[in-house]
């Protein structure tokens, strides 16, 4: 695949994360986390570089990348809001604010709204039970939700 | 002015979540330049009555302030700390603390988890020291042996049998593991033991690879605890720079490091075999054992797994005995316990109790009942492996044996409490969708076969339930849990068994008079309008996401049937109570 000049900057820091995690066995998914967070996401020319470097197969690495739930394909929107679906989430509404926060996003679960403000993932647990239900927005855990407080929520944030 | 105190704020995930580090900025800018320790500490377990503050003075006396806020924490701050006059009306008294007992949880909210000064002060490191300098890999492995203690983190295999297979194994160089992937939704004790007390992991795990004669560890801990991964990060590096990890450790022959790895979002690498190819960096895909992970476990070595709170119990053993371990407890399960109790429950939160307790004491007793006042229905215990306990068996004492025998199994130790107004056909049906959702593929009875009861469950909450569905759901129950591999495909069917077992009428009524009795499953409920309630204001409508809600100011309004999805909106935004469930 050819590597396009507009992106060789980016792909310095590639190099360099491959470069630094490389040294022990193991270390593909390191390298994958570790570009997913200067990144935003995965992105294929991203795991065709990767395996340039590793010799790991670039097969491989998609399937490692498609296997855990954590590595995103496509990039993120500017805000990133989880959330939970665990059990005591579950019990005390969690349905009910994940489609508050569909609708005043606009985007669907594990995919990012047309004007590109928000993603919106499911987790499986934040370990916040006693706080349910709860959303995590960006790296902030907000608990005791209900559907009008998730929604005003999202709008404070949407006019940041 | 209280000279020389000091004052903790607890500010794990869950404090900060609900606003503890306003309450901790408030406080340091209230005291600024006093002579005050302001303490930034781990959780103490009381999720319920986050944000804590608890003030020590010098004499060692200890006041504990709950739900505390910024103003409230000013206010701790000019009357008690600086007017010496304790502020009683928001000082926490209750039996929640006192009513534990507490191995595990011995440092967790009153130790700073970033400070190694902090867990030595309190006597840590102390154990390994013990065991490196007077006790043999052998008798280390006795000790834990007699404890009696069980691996915690669901299986409940001997910790002590455990290490001395992987002493015994032949081959080098050796493993040890820390499985700090705590994935069952609903359990959070791992999380709070790794960001309250890091360094009780990292001692226990160096006394384990001691005994086992491993010189490399691995603590494969979840992405979605960032809190904890930064604070074992810091635990790690500062063992090292102390002579706690590295070369020689304590001037004797001993050699051990640990690295840290982040597991990337997938339920099954909590499985041994999953989570050492995932360590592997490979695809978290479990296989067959044996061999088992202490013949042939990382990379093919020969490799010790245990879970956080197995090895947090450790250094404890090691300084106070197995005997003092083993008084507690019954007589096959040794030892307390920590619980995530959560779900409808009026005091949630982490609680460590011996093992043997009744699900009725730690419910009622500990918890204080359900949080809604309403009758308390069943307890699910062991996560999606477990299964669902009605109230009938709330007498069952909490041990591996009596819990299985029940139908559930203890697993890691998380309690969800539900009221009557949940739907056990809901809850399974929630269970089945996280296995479905994340089986690995591996074993087609688990891929596929999960996916079929999923559909059939699907179809019971949406009304569209057959004949035959509850046999057809026992038939591919019990296939799916012969013919899996590992323990999430024989363990996935529990939750549904369990309820079919406890609560089949729940299953009769959706699936041949299609109703819901716990009015939760949407295609089976309806929302109404009661118009003797109803003042007009419009505020449904004004929230209804579509439109289906219309009517005239100040006359009773209607719902359109045909419109509505039955979100609920209405009825949560009503504050005159007049949207009613159907």
């Amino acid at each position: 695949m050819a590597v396009s000049t507009a992106i060789a900057q980016p792909l310095d820091l590639l190099d360099e994360i491959v470069h630094n995690t490389n040294i022990e066995a193991g270390s593909a998914i390191p390298i994958l986390q570790q570009v997913q967070e200067k990144f935003g996401y995965v992105a294929p020319a991203v795991l065709q570089r990767i395996s340039e470097l590793t010799n790991i197969p670039a097969a491989e690495l998609f399937s490692i990348a498609t296997f855990y739930a954590q590595f995103r394909l496509e990039p993120p929107g500017e805000h990133m809001v989880r959330v939970c679906k665990g059990t005591a989430c579950h019990l005390a509404g969690a349905e009910k604010i994940s489609q508050a926060v569909e609708i005043e996003t606009g985007a669907d679960e594990g995919h990012t709204s047309p004007d590109g403000k928000f993603s919106i993932e499911r987790v499986a647990c934040l370990g916040c039970c006693s706080l349910a239900p709860v959303v995590m927005v960006n790296e902030d855990i907000h608990g005791r939700l209900t559907p009008e407080t998730v929604r005003k929520m999202i709008k404070a944030i949407g006019r940041r | 002015m209280l000279a020389n105190a000091t004052v903790r704020v607890g500010l794990a995930t869950c404090g900060v979540a609900a606003g503890a580090d306003k309450v901790y900025d408030a406080l340091t800018a209230e005291l600024a330049g006093k002579d005050v320790l302001i303490k930034r500490t781990g959780c103490i377990g009381m999720c319920h009555n986050e944000p804590l503050v608890e003030v020590v003075t010098a004499d060692g006396k200890s006041y504990l302030y709950h739900k505390v806020n910024a103003d409230s924490a000013t206010e701790i701050a000019r009357k008690h700390i600086i007017g010496e006059e304790p502020i009683q009306e928001m000082l926490y008294s209750d039996n929640f603390l006192s009513d534990q007992t507490r191995v595990v949880l011995r440092n967790s909210g009153t130790i700073d988890p970033e400070s190694i000064d902090d867990y030595l002060s309190v006597g840590g490191y102390q154990a390994l020291e013990k065991a490196l300098r007077t006790m043999t890999p052998e008798q280390v492995i006795e000790e834990v042996i007699k404890s009696g203690l069980r691996g915690r983190g669901g299986a409940g295999f001997s910790t002590g049998t455990k290490w001395k297979l992987a002493h015994q194994a032949k081959g080098q160089p050796k493993y040890i593991i820390c499985n700090a992937d705590e994935g069952d939704p609903g359990a959070f004790m791992d999380r709070s033991v790794l960001e309250s007390d890091p360094h009780s992991l990292v001692e226990g795990m160096s006394i384990a690879a001691y005994a086992i004669g491993a010189s490399e560890g691995y603590i494969y801990c979840r992405a979605e605890y960032p809190l904890a991964v930064k604070h074992l990060r810091l635990a790690i590096q500062a063992a090292r720079e102390r002579g706690f990890l590295g070369q020689n450790i304590l001037g004797t022959d001993f050699c051990f490091d640990l690295k840290l790895r982040e597991g990337a979002g997938a339920f099954v690498c909590g499985e041994e075999t999953a989570l050492m190819m995932s360590i592997e960096g490979k695809r978290g895909m479990p296989r067959t054992r044996p061999p088992f992970p202490a013949e042939a476990g990382l990379w093919g070595k020969p490799t010790n797994i245990n879970n956080v709170e197995t090895y947090a119990n450790v250094a404890w053993i090691i300084l106070n005995g197995g005997d003092a371990f083993a008084s507690y407890g019954t007589q096959t399960s040794k030892g307390t316990k920590v619980f995530a109790l959560a779900g409808t429950i009026a005091r949630g939160g982490l609680i460590e109790v011996p093992m043997g307790m009744t699900i009725n004491q730690i419910v009622h007793g500990l918890g204080g009942g359900t949080a809604s006042g309403r009758p308390f229905k069943a307890v699910q215990i062991g996560g999606p492996s477990g299964g669902c306990l009605p109230a009938s068996l709330a007498d069952t004492p909490v041990d591996y044996e009596s819990i299985s025998k029940a139908g559930a199994i203890v697993g890691s130790g998380g309690l969800l409490v539900m009221d009557d107004t949940t739907c056990m056909v809901d809850v399974a049906k929630f269970f089945l969708n996280f296995t479905y959702n994340e089986s690995c593929g591996k074993c087609t009875f688990c891929r596929i076969g999960t996916k079929q009861m999923l559909d059939i469950l699907e179809r019971i909450t949406n009304g569209e339930g057959r004949e035959g569905d509850i046999e057809l759901l026992e038939e591919l129950a019990s296939n799916i849990s012969t013919a899996s591999l590992c323990g999430l495909g024989q363990t996935a069917p529990n939750p549904v068994l369990t309820t079919l077992r406890f609560f089949r009428d729940e299953y009769v009524a959706h699936i041949f008079e299609k109703r819901c009795p716990a009015k939760k499953c949407k295609a089976l409920i309806h929302y109404e309008v009661i118009s003797e309630k109803c003042k007009g204001c419009g505020i449904c409508n004004t929230y209804c996401p579509t439109g289906a809600i219309a009517g005239e100011k100040k006359q009773p309004f209607a719902i359109n049937q045909n419109v509505c999805t039955h979100c609920g909106l209405c009825a949560n935004v009503c504050k005159h109570k007049a949207v009613a469930v159907n």
